[in-house]
């Protein structure tokens, strides 16, 4: 039987606040362990916590740029458990009326758009650190308290590509707002799936699993892909499927089931009494959606517009805040009308470049003045496309300018005809056969022609000019 | 809402609370007369009246990012019954 992926996915985010969430403890995670912590964070009792304004502003921006209803009416629950790297028993988020609903993210998969609904974006609360020794637990709570969002998504995601991709734009989104770091390795960003399959063209959702411990996203992708294959096989021996939490262990690449805790799980949220209602006015909100920084979608819609990009390349280009800046920058400065041709340049040889290197295009030691002078060469047609890709690799590697690389390495194209035209001499004496065939009407011909030209002029030819001389050389003979 | 004793204990073991012997059935009774007398409230006619999650009719209570002193390390593990160097210590937890 044929079945359908039906994937929904947790994103918990760190907001980079100064501050934590309920009280004025500096964030930093370098410190000494529990050095970051104040009677509000270590849940003693007769405290109070006041939620921080900069992280509602934050909260708000991701809501708006997912394009989430900001609910009016919105409160913090006690979500009640007991689990030490909690002090006070229970993590304060949000229930019944969660900061904002019914937003959606638009991935690009597989050369379509396609939208994912987001169920919700909610305020939370982290917890501290554990560290388990052989004997005992050790507690640091310098992370507890610092303001987390929860992003749910529907269950509109069908593939483990898919719900890669919706990770790559959601973190990428978040990074142009510039509201959190983002690190999954880190764990700024944290991720839980809930994945369950259903026979093709089937209306009701299966039996699902919820993963967690994934700390990448390619972790993510591995743990569905896992996930998917265990799934069908269960189904496929007619197997009942049991509703549980299931561990990525990254090391053996495979999903395990976390013992099962007796019982479902009981949470009893009400309102936490110690935080008034937030009432969320229109006023406020106009005023937030007016500061956001133009997004990826708009950035794209725009880079098409003003540099006549085509939709793809315009697409790579805005994938991270700092590579679009870079390349915008360079296209700006770029003095050639047509804009493209820089945008070529970078989506090209110096995205491969960044890929070889496995940093970020942004990240390139490329001087952009260097860059522009490197492109002006073969455009005036001083130097071969070709060479150019190989001094872009030197320019990197040594930090020498582009025209130094050039006559150091002797590359400047030959356009000089009579210089040519001995070499071309050569060629045609040593190759009777491909005249030959070229005077048959054969143009492939002629394409090796070049090719031998090209190879005894170790490169430096202008394979234009060389085309252009022996079509006139064997016509007219 | 009936209280039975399957119900005691499961809030009992959310509480963590370990029962003697006789209090189970001893607080099956009180609860019940507990959620008895509340249930009188039933009888109200609450139409005209809105819902309310919070007592004070005081809202967006919120403070500026702004950093403020934290204790000291030593401050904070006081009064831990125990600890081991600067981390709080309790009994090993395995996920």
């Amino acid at each position: 039987m044929r079945y359908q992926t039906v994937i929904g996915l947790e994103v918990h985010l760190q907001l980079k606040t100064k501050t934590k969430a309920f009280c004025g403890c500096a964030i930093d995670f370098g410190k000494t362990p529990n050095s970051g912590v104040c009677p509000v964070c270590l849940g003693f009792p007769g405290t109070l916590p006041v939620y921080n304004k900069e992280a509602l502003n934050s909260a708000i921006k991701v809501a708006l740029a997912f394009s989430c209803q900001i609910q009016e009416h919105t409160k913090f629950d006690r979500k009640n458990y007991f689990y030490p790297d909690l002090p006070k028993n229970y993590q304060i988020s949000q229930f019944d009326l969660p900061l904002s609903r019914h937003g959606y993210l638009d991935i690009f998969s597989d050369n379509k758009t396609k939208r994912i609904g987001i169920t919700r974006v909610h305020l939370e609360e982290d917890a501290g650190k554990l560290i388990h020794e052989s004997n005992a637990s050790m507690v640091d709570f310098n992370r507890a308290g610092v303001p987390l969002l929860e992003i749910v998504s529907e269950p509109d995601l069908n593939s483990p590509q898919e719900a890669f991709d919706y990770l790559t734009s959601l973190k990428n989104i978040i990074e142009y707002l510039d509201v959190s770091d983002c690190d999954m390795e880190k764990g700024s960003l944290r991720c839980d799936a809930n994945i369950s399959l259903r026979p093709e063209g089937s209306k009701e959702l299966g039996v699902k699993a919820e993963l967690k411990n994934m700390n990448s996203f390619k972790g993510v992708k591995d743990a569905l892909v896992f996930e998917v294959d265990r799934q069908a096989a269960l189904l496929e021996a007619g197997q009942a499927m049991v509703q549980e939490t299931r561990l990525w262990d990254a090391e053996n690449g495979e999903t395990v089931s976390m013992r099962n805790k007796e019982g479902a799980k009981d949470y009893r949220y009400f309102p936490d009494p110690d935080l008034t209602v937030f009432i969320i006015e229109q006023t406020m909100v106009s005023r937030i959606k007016s500061q956001l920084p133009e997004l990826p979608h708009d950035k794209m819609r725009r880079f098409m517009r003003d540099y006549g990009l085509s939709e793809y390349d315009a697409k790579i280009l805005v994938s991270s805040k700092k590579n679009a800046q870079f390349a915008e920058e360079c296209i700006r400065k770029y003095p050639g009308k047509d804009k493209k041709n820089m945008a070529n340049w970078l989506i090209g040889p110096m995205l491969s470049e960044a890929n070889s290197r496995k940093v970020e295009l942004h990240e390139l030691n490329v001087n952009m003045e260097d860059l522009i002078s490197l492109i002006g060469f073969v455009e005036n047609q001083s130097i071969s496309h070709l060479s150019a890709k190989l001094v872009l690799t030197q320019m990197i590697d040594s930090q020498k300018p582009a025209e130094l690389i050039i006559r150091e390495n002797n590359m400047l194209q030959i356009s000089d005809t009579a210089e040519l035209e001995q070499v071309i001499s050569g060629v045609i004496r040593e190759n009777e056969k491909s005249v030959t065939s070229f005077r048959a009407g054969k143009t492939n011909a002629l394409m090796f022609l070049v090719g031998q030209v090209m190879k005894k002029s170790a490169g430096k030819a202008n394979p234009k000019i060389v085309g252009e001389l022996i079509k006139r050389r064997l016509t007219d003979a | 809402m009936a209280i039975d004793k399957g119900t005691v204990e499961q809030v009992a073991h959310l509480a963590r609370i370990e029962l003697g012997p006789g209090e189970l059935e001893k607080l099956s009774r009180q609860l019940h007369d507990i959620l008895g007398f509340i249930d009188k409230l039933s009888v109200l006619n609450i139409a005209m009246v809105e819902p309310a999650s919070h007592i004070l009719p005081i809202s967006n209570v919120l403070r500026e990012d702004e950093v403020r002193t934290c204790l000291t390390v030593d401050q904070a593990l006081e009064n831990a019954p125990s600890k081991n160097g600067n981390f709080f210590s309790v009994p090993k937890v395995i996920e």
